[in-house]
């Protein structure tokens, strides 16, 4: 039998405020333990909530961006559980009247399926703390510095049915989240985290298998291997006649399996209510309106634009506009005058090259869009042939450094001098008089040889047209 | 409403409060006297009724997105009935 | 001059006009609280110390001082956040916490030039109407030794009537301000909810809590209120500048005003005494030109049983944080996690809070929220229309606080539910956020107070303290004072 598998994912993203969402505590990740905290964030008694405005402004962008429905009247509600990293032992989450809702991402896989998963809905919440164990001491130390960062929890319906559309569909959220500015998704410091609901059923029937949930895996990789996992988990314990058991599951990524999650309290039953220090909220047509209007243009958009305006190949405006760094960093470099294509190229070429090799990603780049376009007029110019500038490029990449600076330092201007190259060209030829007669008796490759000599000569600074164009009229006139 | 003993334990296990049995059948008893009591609120009927959580029209009470300097971590920690410099300390939690 | 006989205002005055200083009010208190206190147990946490070294402090800019209860002595129940200073909610849970912030009232009092006295004792976590179920054990009546004094701000409310302080702030979630003052013979009065911030009150039932004044007169109350109301950026539910000084406009004119009376708070389960002393209030105003009517407000049956499934289900959650991992007291020889907590808690609370907790829990968990919880919010939106329909007819609304006068101690604690009917005049108010005040009119015949209650609309504090006011210059009862001893 062919099983299918069918997904759903809440995906928990934090805002990239400065500020906690109910108190004004620092959002920076890091620092020592428990000094990014205040009464409010420690669940201290008497302290009350206000919410951070520009959770809710982060939460509607996001919302708009994933085509929902925003909600125009929206509660908190309290969601209770004891557990250490949860100081007032209740989360302020949104159960009934969540930000948004109805929403529906359109995906493209590698494989090609096209397709829109639908988004359920969107709520805004406080993140919890976190929990190290001290094996000297023998205790778990609780460190608040993370607890009330404000998250927003995208839950999808069960539209997914493979690994490769989840992740095209967390590829284009992390896309649009990042474009829109709300969230720097970095899955390493636990800003874009997943859970994964799952269950297997024969392909070709809609009934839904039990599903088991597997909580907080912060990979694209480990989603990916993890769901492979489970799905054949499952699709075993039925073909031996066994019977999947809903529950919680933990992805171990060592072991490269889940395991089944058991605490003795286990009720789950999270008592929700509204939040009654939390005024509710009531969004306008206006405020609306003015979200809309802030909306960046997107990945999708400007591929198109791309195309059209700069007349970029489809690929490269896609590969460019994939990061809104690249697609910043692109535009701003044209704005300076800069060729679109030479841009394009460079951004594709050398930009990839350096982030890749320096273990960068392109929103942390120092190198700016003026330094490239001097380099880029260089080029164009004929300061700088092709070859040295990459050079240059590799030198100032790192720390932005002064092109003109470094091309001068260095004596790296591109001789353009004919009078200059004619000598070079002259000297070449009465040393290879061989390679004369080669090329006179039809052998091409002789012309190359000649072209590098002359270059060589010429320490590589000459422009290369020049330089051909001058071996060409020399060996004419012969 | 009859409250059973299993009611009883189920919500001690959500509350995390453990009664001893004597004490326990004494709670039941009560909670079910006083929710047999609130019953009396079944007779209205609020079908058409939006629930009122709050009472009065308040509504987006903000604060902007403003950096306060944090509390001294020692100041936090101070009330915390185990001592340690950093963190507040539990039983090892394992998950 | 018998200092302690003064009001609070009067004090005021006389330390401005250099009568007396505040070193000499703060130590006649004090020296009244180390009298007073074996026998009441109104005070959980003596600031003596502290007091004088304030006094001293606030003497020196008593030239310059313009607030007109500059340096009155005061004290405030120990559920308000005091930093540095205990603040127990008379529970045994919070061990010795002392926050490390204080309550914006405790900030906004301290601007006015308050003297702190010291903590009060309380029903723990403010649950309870007789002020029994403290961890640091029972406050008695000043009136008779072997009654309660109402809860749960009870301390404040034997403070006052002890003369240990010029007034108190206490808090009330369902009349733990109104009742108290009833019982032992003060005026105390509960705002519009939102207009004192809540920032700093340890929350019982968050959307019912608001703190408030008690003291000799409702002059005093208008003058405390005066420096603690005002909208707080700390507090997402406090409300904006709403009124100017309710002092200075404090005329006692109730001419044309229209009271309420609704017989719906005169039916079954009242005292006759009582009931007699509240109506003769309406006489009193009437004759200073107040129209009285009776009217219907036929939802009284329905509000204690909305009013503890909604405090309940809000305690339970308010509460779980109190877990011995934070602050506060932990229990020893747990085994895990789940133990610390079991522990902790189970031997942390008392009785009447795991009451609370437990029927929270229940009213909020799977399968009940729906009948119980829910529900209680769509009766509250009905209790609150009831309300909001009687005050498009009335300016004012008197009803008793309470149905009879003090009991005595250990009668109410062996049945909850007969306790929790006993609020029956009190609850609605905090369900619909209306300011209230009570305030004495009559002895019973074993010369335990009787209180009556004026409520007014939301944010009618005015005509609430202009009624009492009214009332209070035509009568004595504010000024009868404890004999002590034991009831006749």
């Amino acid at each position: 039998m062919t099983w299918e598998m069918v997904i759903g994912l809440e995906t928990h993203v934090e805002l990239a405020t400065k500020t906690k969402i109910f108190c004004s505590c620092t959002t920076e990740f890091g620092g020592a333990p428990n000094t990014h905290c205040c009464p409010v964030c420690t669940g201290m008694p008497g302290t009350l909530p206000v919410l951070n405005e520009k959770v809710l402004e982060y939460a509607v962008k996001t919302g708009l961006a994933l085509n929902c429905e925003i909600t125009r009247y929206n509660k908190f509600d309290r969601k209770n559980y004891f557990y250490p990293d949860l100081p007032k032992a209740y989360q302020i989450s949104q159960l009934y009247l969540p930000i948004a809702r109805h929403g529906a991402v359109p995906i493209c896989t590698e494989s090609g399926v096209e397709k829109d998963i639908r988004i359920h809905e969107m709520h805004m919440e406080e993140d919890a703390g976190k929990l190290v164990h001290d094996p000297w001491i023998d205790q778990t130390r609780a460190d608040y510095n993370r607890c009330g960062v404000p998250l927003i929890e995208i839950v999808t319906e069960p539209d997914f049915r493979s690994a490769e559309e989840v992740i095209a569909y967390l590829e284009k959220l992390r896309s649009t989240l990042q474009y829109l500015g709300v969230s720097d998704c970095k899955m390493q410091e636990g800003s874009l985290r997943c859970d994964v609901n799952l269950s297997v059923r024969p392909a070709g029937t809609e009934e839904f298998g039990t599903r088991t949930e597997m909580k907080n895996i912060n990979s694209f990789k480990a989603i990916t291997r993890a769901i492979e996992y489970e799905a054949r988990r499952q699709t075993e314990l039925i073909e031996e006649g066994k019977r999947v058991v809903q529950e919680t599951r933990r992805w171990d990524e060592n072991k490269d399996a889940t395991f089944t999650m058991r605490s003795k309290e286990n009720a789950q039953d999270y008592r929700y209510f509204p939040e009654p220090d939390i005024p509710p909220i009531e969004i306008t047509e206006e405020y609306l309106d003015r979200r809309r209007a802030e909306l960046p243009e997107m990945a999708e958009e400007k591929m198109i634009r791309y195309q059209a305006e700069y007349s970029l190949p489809a690929y490269d405006a896609e590969m460019i506009t994939g990061q809104r760094a690249l697609a910043d960093f692109f535009e701003e470099t044209v704005a300076l005058g800069a060729p679109a294509k030479e841009v394009a190229n460079w951004i594709m070429g050398q930009i990839m090259r350096q982030l890749s090799a320096q273990g960068m990603e392109a929103k942390d780049m120092t190198f700016t869009p003026k330094t490239m376009a001097r380099l880029i007029a260089l080029v164009s110019g004929g300061t700088l042939n092709r070859n040295t500038a990459v050079k240059v490029f590799d030198a100032v990449f790192m720390d932005d450094g002064d092109v003109d600076a470094y091309v001068k330092e260095h004596g790296l201007e591109q001789v353009s001098d004919a009078g200059l190259v004619n000598t070079a060209v002259e000297e070449v030829f009465a040393a290879n008089p061989k390679s004369i007669e080669d090329f006179k008796s039809g052998k091409e490759k002789a012309f190359g040889f000649l072209m590098g000599q002359t270059m060589q000569k010429l320490k590589g600074k000459a422009d290369p047209k020049v330089v051909n164009a001058a071996i060409r009229s020399k060996l004419g006139q012969m | 409403m009859k409250i059973t003993e299993e009611m009883v334990d189920y919500v001690s296990i959500l509350s995390r409060l453990k009664l001893p049995e004597e004490e326990k059948a004494k709670m039941t008893g009560e909670l079910e006297q006083i929710v047999s009591y609130m019953d009396v609120l079944a007779r209205l009927d609020t079908s058409e009724i939006e629930p009122m959580s709050h009472v009065f029209p308040v509504r987006n009470v903000f604060r902007a997105d403003e950096v306060v300097p944090s509390y001294s971590r020692a100041e936090l920690l101070k009330n915390a009935p185990v001592p340690d410099k950093e963190a507040f300390l539990v039983p090892k939690t394992v998950e | 001059m018998e200092l302690m006989e003064l009001t609070a205002l009067e004090l005021g005055a006389a330390i401005k006009k250099g009568e007396v200083s505040v070193p000499e009010a703060t130590r006649a208190a004090l020296n009244r609280v180390s009298e007073a206190n074996p026998e009441n147990n109104a005070f959980i946490t003596v600031t003596a110390e502290a007091a004088m070294a304030r006094a001293e402090e606030l003497q020196k800019g008593v030239k310059d001082a313009s607030a007109p209860l500059y340096g009155v002595p005061m004290a405030l129940k120990d559920n308000i956040c005091t930093k540095g200073v205990k603040t127990s909610c008379a529970s045994k849970i919070l061990g010795d916490f002392a926050p490390v912030y204080d309550a914006t009232l405790v900030e906004k009092l301290e601007q006015g030039g308050n003297v702190l006295l010291g903590k009060l004792n309380m029903d723990e976590f403010a649950m309870g109407s007789t002020s029994e179920t403290s961890y640091y054990g029972p406050v008695k009546n000043p009136w008779a030794t072997d009654h309660v004094p109402g809860g749960s701000s009870g301390g404040a409310a034997a403070a006052v009537a002890a003369g240990e302080c010029w007034y108190a702030v206490g808090s009330d979630t369902g009349g733990s301000i109104r009742q108290p003052a009833s019982y032992c013979g003060v005026t105390g009065m509960k705002p519009t909810y939102g207009t004192v911030s809540r920032y700093g009150l340890i929350a019982y039932a968050s959307s019912l809590d608001q703190m408030g004044p008690l003291a000799r007169t409702a002059a005093d109350c208008a003058a405390v209120l005066d420096a603690v109301t005002g909208k707080d950026k700390r507090d997402g539910t406090s409300l904006g500048g709403t009124y100017g000084s309710l002092l200075a406009a404090l005329d006692g004119k109730v001419k044309g005003m229209k009271i309420g009376i609704p017989d719906d708070c005169f039916g079954d389960g009242l005292d006759a005494e009582v009931s007699q002393a509240v109506l003769a209030v309406a006489e009193v105003l009437r004759a200073r030109g107040a129209q009285v009517e009776h009217f219907a407000l036929p939802v009284m049956e329905y509000v204690v049983p909305t009013y503890y499934i909604i405090a309940a289900a809000e305690a339970s959650s308010n509460l779980s944080r109190f877990d011995g991992v934070k602050y506060g007291w932990r229990a020893e020889g747990y085994e895990d996690l789940t133990d610390l907590y079991n522990k902790t808690r189970t031997e942390g609370f008392g009785a009447e809070v795991k009451r609370r907790i437990l029927l929270g829990t229940f009213v909020l968990s799977t399968g009940y929220y729906d009948a119980y919880y829910k529900k209680a919010l769509q009766v509250k939106a009905v209790i609150k229309k009831a309300y909001d329909e009687a005050f498009s007819n009335y300016d004012l609304i008197l009803t008793p606080v309470a149905p009879t006068t003090a009991p005595r101690l250990g009668e109410s604690l062996s049945d909850p539910l007969k306790m929790y009917l006993s609020d029956i005049y009190t609850v609605p108010l905090n369900l619909a956020g209306l300011p209230g005040l009570s305030m004495p009119c009559g002895l019973d015949q074993n010369g335990m107070p009787i209180g009556a209650q004026l409520i007014g609309p939301a944010l009618g504090e005015q005509k609430v303290l202009n009624a009492a006011h009214a009332f209070q210059m035509d009568t004595d009862f504010h000024k009868m004072a404890p004999k002590g001893g034991t009831a006749q």
